[in-house]
């Protein structure tokens, strides 16, 4: 199912949540809403699933207007943060629920349920309740519970932000696993730019209520649209009027005409990456980074005196980016 | 429509069961006139059942504020065998008739009651007297502070109070300064609940009392007096009264809610 | 208290057999507990709108359910008289009937049901109700099988004391019920008139009896509630 959201605002009270959102979702593919709190990234979500309704604006599903549709009807699964669970139900009746809801043949539920907790890896807890089940579990049940009366969409609200790392990197696998076999239209919001660029096919900056770039997770890192993008997505270091990446700074141990001078705090060893954290003369804080057989060339340590140039400069004017070499 | 529709319905409801009645208070004085309500009102008799039931809400109140403080501090902070029973005693009164009470403590010290004998044997007189209906007021007032100040201690937990004692604090300078002062919004909450209570004490007073004006009679069971007698009026200018201190408990437990619910 | 039970196997099964008293034992319990289903339906309504509704004087309303609290029974009971006895400004005479016991004691109970899913309703996770929605039930399903079941405790516990309240009653009613025996005289006020003429015994076994059965009555409402609240414990 195609989503379109077309100059959709919505306020609460004084707040505004939305302001002239207009987006666009291709059927089949994986968006991930990004952006600080309080950008209004759930809120659209919410919106498109039907449990919000807009001050203005439309939200188009597959080509029909379905403003006025109430969230029975949208055919969409949604997973809340905090997961939702039907806490006095079992996990097979939470599961089960949609297709109960449609007033299914039992036979056809119990199977259904069968097929989605082992899609999920939760077969034998089905006669459990919520309440003993872990975080993670949870969150596969609510999942499961979503993906029930397949859904033309599946909409996430910051599925994995309550978990521990180690679930949610998991979960995030599971999840790009997920879309590639069935196809099914996603999208999932989250303020966290890593997750957005790892599974998404397609991310939409949110800032305030506005839309700031909508872009393939390259494009948003190669060429972002405005500082925030820049900023927001992946490191960036300010460098006068312009941006530079950690990556794009160049060490030498002696100074020449263009470098600036800079004293390395601190050394953090990322595997096979290492990141310098930086103080340039004037006091203003840079991050560097590079391999580790570039860091061990130059003998990097603390407490070191070295030299940088950017060697590629990203400037934004009023209207356009400028790339400065 | 599917909003106003549960509206309407609790409305309605709340008028025809309470608000109706209420409105009658003063449908009534009118119509029975103001001036004799005044004059029952101002009766000798009346005005001594007043002070009865003042003077048993006097001594109630103290006595089982003292005592839900030291039994909540009991249950919820020292855990000790015999605590589930302790918590059952306390909401006990909640759950009996007042005529039950006011029943047991007739056995107890009647003429062929346990306790009963001695007393009489000493000249004690408790039945029929102020002493049984200062037994009956305190035992059916009993839960309120207890009740209000158990949940309030306990979503407080004690490690404010573990904090002084580290800090040198003796065990009732703990108390007084950093125990009682968190606790005083549902102190004062039960103490508001348990002299509404005192004050409308009618069933267990009505057993032990023997009702007798001008002696042992409160201004519940004079409303009962009156209306018997076919004086309306005064019994309604007493229920106004009563009415009206309900109003000002009322009024007080609206103002406390939020300050006790916050604390 | 216990010298209730100090006065003689026989005369308790005497006492309690005796046709007056087995028929005001019916009525309070018969009463008493359409009371306390009256208010399991009323109050559920009244804590439903007082916490997801808002119209002018909610506040008002909210506080005034706490009357009966405050108010002295004799007074509740001498007011529904008005209200609906002999010079009724609304002409329903209902006094001396067992409607009448009904009605003062629907006043007396209000606020338990109302008071105790109050905080229930407000606690609930609103987002239970989105996910059920989403997952495409209607509005009346969100309630019954999401919304109900999980306030079903709170309203259990108001349904207890409601009953345990209603049985004991007598200051409300003494008034308005006319006390005829075998028609409108309940247990409570059996038991006084026996104590007042000095059948303490008979009193005192029927007393026992009240007692036994609402504690019976209290139990199974807690099993209830010990039912509905599993998934917590599980």
């Amino acid at each position: 199912m195609s989503i379109q959201a077309r100059h959709v605002s919505k306020r609460f009270g004084d707040f505004h949540a939305l302001d002239d959102v207009s987006i666009d979702v291709e059927s089949g593919s994986l968006t991930a809403l990004l952006g600080p709190s309080g950008s209004g990234k759930s809120t659209l979500l919410r919106v498109i699933a039907g449990l919000e309704r807009p001050d203005e604006g439309e939200i188009v599903l597959d080509g029909e207007d379905a403003t006025a549709v109430a969230p029975q009807r949208r055919g969409v699964g949604f997973v809340f943060q905090h997961y939702a669970a039907f806490k006095h139900m079992t996990v097979r009746d939470n599961v089960g629920f949609a297709l109960e809801v449609r007033k299914r043949p039992r036979a056809e539920i119990r199977s259904r349920v069968d097929e989605l907790l082992q899609l999920v890896q939760l077969q034998g807890f089905g006669d459990r309740y919520p309440a003993q089940l872990s975080g993670g579990q949870r969150q596969r049940m609510a999942l499961a519970r979503a993906l029930a009366a397949r859904p033309k969409v599946l909409l996430l609200d910051e599925p994995f932000g309550a978990l521990d790392a180690r679930v949610r990197a998991e979960l995030r696998a599971w999840l790009r696993k997920l879309h590639e076999e069935t196809h099914t239209t996603t999208v999932f919001v989250t303020h966290d730019q890593e997750e957005a660029m790892e599974v998404a096919d397609r991310v939409v900056v949110m800032n305030k209520g506005r839309v700031e770039q909508s872009a393939a997770p390259r494009e948003l890192y190669d060429r972002p649209s405005n500082e925030f993008v820049m900023s927001f997505v992946g490191r960036a270091n300010r460098f006068g009027d312009g941006w530079v990446r950690p990556h794009d700074l160049h060490v030498t141990l002696e100074p020449n005409g263009s470098t600036r001078e800079v004293l390395v705090e601190r050394l953090v060893h990322v595997g096979h990456e290492v990141r310098a954290e930086l103080i340039r003369d004037d006091g203003e804080r840079l991050v560097l980074q590079l391999t580790r057989d570039e860091a061990e060339r130059l003998e990097l340590a603390a407490g070191q005196i070295v030299y940088v140039r950017p060697t590629r400069q990203t400037v934004f004017e009023e209207a356009r980016p400028k790339d400065v070499r | 429509m599917r909003k106003y529709g549960p509206r309407s319905i609790a409305l309605g409801y709340l008028l025809i069961v309470l608000v109706g009645p209420l409105a009658m208070i003063f449908w009534r004085i009118e119509a029975e006139g103001v001036g004799k309500a005044w004059s029952a009102l101002t009766e000798a008799d009346t005005i001594h059942a007043f002070k009865v039931t003042l003077i048993l809400a006097a001594i109630a109140v103290p006595l089982n504020t003292i005592f839900g403080v030291v039994c909540a501090l009991a249950i919820v902070r020292r855990p000790f065998p015999g605590k589930g029973l302790v918590n059952a005693f306390v909401d006990l009164p909640l759950a009996l008739s007042p005529v039950v009470v006011g029943l047991s403590l007739f056995l107890l010290y009647g003429r062929t009651g346990w306790f009963g004998p001695w007393f009489t044997g000493h000249g004690i007189q408790i039945l029929f007297a102020l002493p049984a209906m200062v037994l009956a007021t305190v035992f059916v007032s009993v839960p309120f502070v207890a009740r209000e100040v158990v949940p309030t201690l306990r979503e407080l937990g004690d490690e404010q109070e573990q904090a002084a004692r580290t800090l040198g604090a003796s065990g009732w300078q703990t108390f007084w300064r950093i125990t009682l002062p968190s606790i005083r919004w549902a102190i004062i909450y039960g103490v508001v609940l348990t002299t509404a209570r005192c004050l409308g004490e009618y069933g267990a007073v009505a057993v032990v009392s023997g009702s007798i004006s001008g002696r042992t009679e409160t201004a519940t069971l004079r409303v009962q007096d009156y209306y018997e007698n076919l004086n309306q009026a005064g019994a309604y200018g007493i229920s106004l009264a009563l009415a009206g201190i309900a109003l000002v408990v009322l009024v007080v437990m609206t103002l406390l809610k939020p300050q006790e619910a916050a604390a | 208290m216990w010298a209730s039970r100090a006065q003689g196997l026989s005369g308790f099964w005497y006492w309690i057999t005796q046709p007056e008293a087995v028929a005001a034992l019916e009525l309070t319990v018969a009463v008493s507990a359409l009371v306390a289903l009256t208010n399991a339906v009323f109050g559920t309504v009244l804590a439903w709108v007082l916490v997801r509704d808002d119209f002018r004087g909610k506040n008002v309303v909210n506080a005034i359910i706490d009357l009966p609290f405050a108010l002295p029974t004799i007074v509740a009971g001498l007011l529904v008289l008005a209200l609906y006895g002999p010079e009724s400004p609304v002409h329903v005479h209902v006094a001396f009937t067992r409607t009448a016991i009904y009605l003062v004691l629907l006043f007396v109970t209000l606020p338990f049901v109302v008071r105790t899913a109050q905080p229930v309703l407000h606690e609930l996770d609103t987002q239970m109700e989105e996910a059920a929605r989403s997952l495409g039930a209607h509005e009346r399903t969100v309630f019954t099988r999401i919304i109900l079941p999980n306030i079903l405790p709170g309203i259990l516990s108001g349904v207890a004391m409601a009953f345990a309240r209603a049985v004991g009653e007598i200051g409300s009613i003494t008034l308005i019920s006319g006390n005829r025996p075998f028609q409108t005289e309940v247990a409570s006020v059996w038991i006084l008139n026996q104590s007042q003429s000095g059948n303490g015994t008979g009193a005192a076994a029927v007393a026992v009896l009240l007692l036994a059965i609402s504690f019976l009555l209290l139990l199974t409402i807690g099993g209830l509630r010990r039912l509905a609240t599993r998934h917590e414990r599980a």
